[in-house]
């Protein structure tokens, strides 16, 4: 048997902010110990580490806890220098921050949004992810991407793990809620840049099959629409699918 | 250093922004030499538009033209484009700034939009609400100021680091709130250590010179209440 590694995950099978993780560890070339945590009965060891928050993702290294996926990363890629997912020259660092912080902020609450509605109320939403999308689309095509293969550069780095672990849903969310998020023709670059990074073997690795997650999200659409008896365009979820969902989409706070 | 012809670093703003105050205090602790683009209230600049086409939002900092969003961001961006220059804002072992990543984004994740709902609130019973919540947070600062100042007088040690200027950004706009709603939200008593952190911040070289002082700061609230705008800030 191998010896313990000093590296611990706190995750949730189908939490985009855990698969970040997973896959960071996975390009590092790190060994690490996983712990399957329910988003609505968090473990004791989960409450412990992650006493602000009680979320995952949650790095325990020896048993010393870093929380927040983004800063988790940051965390790996300084600890662990060999193939670095963070660019070396400071501006280039902070336009990576930049569009972290949109993922985060813009990004991942309008697709949450999409999934989570109905009526005029998913429009405004779908609407909203298209916003996005194009400024990321602007980016890729005449701006801080231009002509790279990742945003990262030849290789993945930070920000392609934070908008691609989550960008899956936005297939799924297509097939779920039969609307048309990255449409091919609206948005080329982003759309070939997210087929290049699902076909990396530590993507494929990390990332759950997708009648996996085509099956979880119509379980908490499901669940959803009974409670909201599809009365509102923006359905009341009770707390445990909004939590469901924000543990998918969003994952942990940040 | 300002290169030929002008000078190479410019930040957008407006004096009563605490984001653009973030900003500011960290230029000052690099000894950085900036050029100081007040934006008008009423009206974005096409300069601000162009550098923030995503949030359109000050504070914006131009180095050699290129622009960096963000007030936390231009913080790190700052101990990282200058790295010989006054002090590190962010201390040097990957564990700790994990953990001074962590409060900074507290603050902007949990204790400002606690702030906010405060001034929103309409009623008695938000206003409480509201306020206990703020408090609560600052309970946990107050907590984790022990932790990460290890002894020493700022949540970055014996000097002003990221955490200090994440938080601190605040304190002008903060007593404005305690004379208005009259709720002790750094009390003495109950967070000794965060209370005299405040004094300490608030009067160190980095930061008096660009801090506003709060009663300019109430009049700046009123007059905005009067004619119903609100600043753009991040």
């Amino acid at each position: 048997m191998d010896p313990p590694s000093s590296l611990k995950l706190l995750g949730s099978w189908a939490d985009s902010h855990t698969h970040r993780v997973q896959l960071a560890l996975k390009l590092k070339g790190l060994e690490f110990e996983y712990q399957e945590e329910d988003a609505i009965n968090p473990s004791p060891a989960l409450l412990l580490h992650n006493p602000v928050y009680k979320k995952v993702p949650v790095l325990l290294h020896s048993d010393r806890p870093v929380v927040e996926s983004v800063i988790i990363l940051q965390y790996i890629d300084e600890t662990w220098a060999d193939n670095p997912i963070m660019p070396a020259d400071p501006f280039e660092r902070a336009v990576a921050r930049f569009w972290c912080h949109f993922a985060e902020d813009k990004l991942a609450p309008a697709v949450g949004a999409v999934f989570s509605s109905s009526g005029e109320g998913q429009k405004t939403a779908v609407d909203q992810v298209h916003d996005n999308l194009k400024l990321l689309e602007r980016e890729l095509r005449d701006g801080a991407f231009k002509e790279k293969r990742f945003f990262g550069g030849d290789k993945i780095g930070l920000l392609d793990i934070v908008l691609g672990c989550g960008s899956y849903w936005l297939a799924v969310f297509e097939e779920v809620m039969e609307v048309k998020l990255v449409d091919p023709g609206t948005f080329p670059v982003f759309h070939a840049w997210l087929k290049d990074f699902e076909e990396q073997n530590e993507v494929k690795e990390t990332i759950p099959a997708i009648d996996k997650l085509l099956e979880y999200a119509r379980g908490i659409r499901q669940m959803m629409l009974s409670l909201s008896n599809g009365t509102s365009t923006t359905a009341p979820a009770a707390a445990g699918t909004t939590s469901a969902i924000n543990v998918a989409v969003d994952g942990s706070s940040g | 250093m300002a290169a030929a012809g002008g000078i190479e670093v410019k930040l957008i703003g407006a004096w009563p922004s605490p984001f653009v105050l973030r900003a500011r205090i960290a230029l000052n602790l690099k000894g950085v030499e900036y050029e100081f683009l007040q934006e008008k209230f009423e009206e974005k600049s096409e300069l601000l538009l162009r550098s923030n086409p995503v949030y359109k939002k000050i504070p914006v900092l131009l180095h050699h033209g290129k622009p960096i969003c963000e007030s936390m961001i231009i913080v790190e961006y700052v101990d990282e484009a200058w790295p010989a220059a006054g002090r590190a804002i962010l201390p040097a072992d990957p564990y700790e700034r994990a953990l001074h990543r962590f409060w900074a984004s507290y603050v902007d994740d949990k204790l400002n939009p606690s702030g906010a709902a405060l001034s929103k609130a309409q009623t008695e019973e938000a206003k409480v609400e509201a306020a206990g919540q703020v408090i609560a947070g600052l309970k946990l600062l107050e907590e984790a100021f022990g932790r990460l100042s290890k002894g020493e007088g700022f949540f970055g040690g014996d000097d002003i680091g990221y955490v200090d200027i994440a938080l601190g950004c605040f304190l002008g706009w903060l007593k404005v709130t305690e004379k208005t709603s009259g709720v002790k939200f750094i009390d003495e008593e109950k967070m000794p250590l965060l209370a005299r952190w405040a004094e300490r911040f608030c009067a160190h070289e980095a930061v008096k010179a660009v801090m506003p002082e709060p009663e300019r700061l109430a009049e700046f609230a009123r007059k905005r209440a009067a004619s119903a705008k609100t600043p753009p800030a991040n």
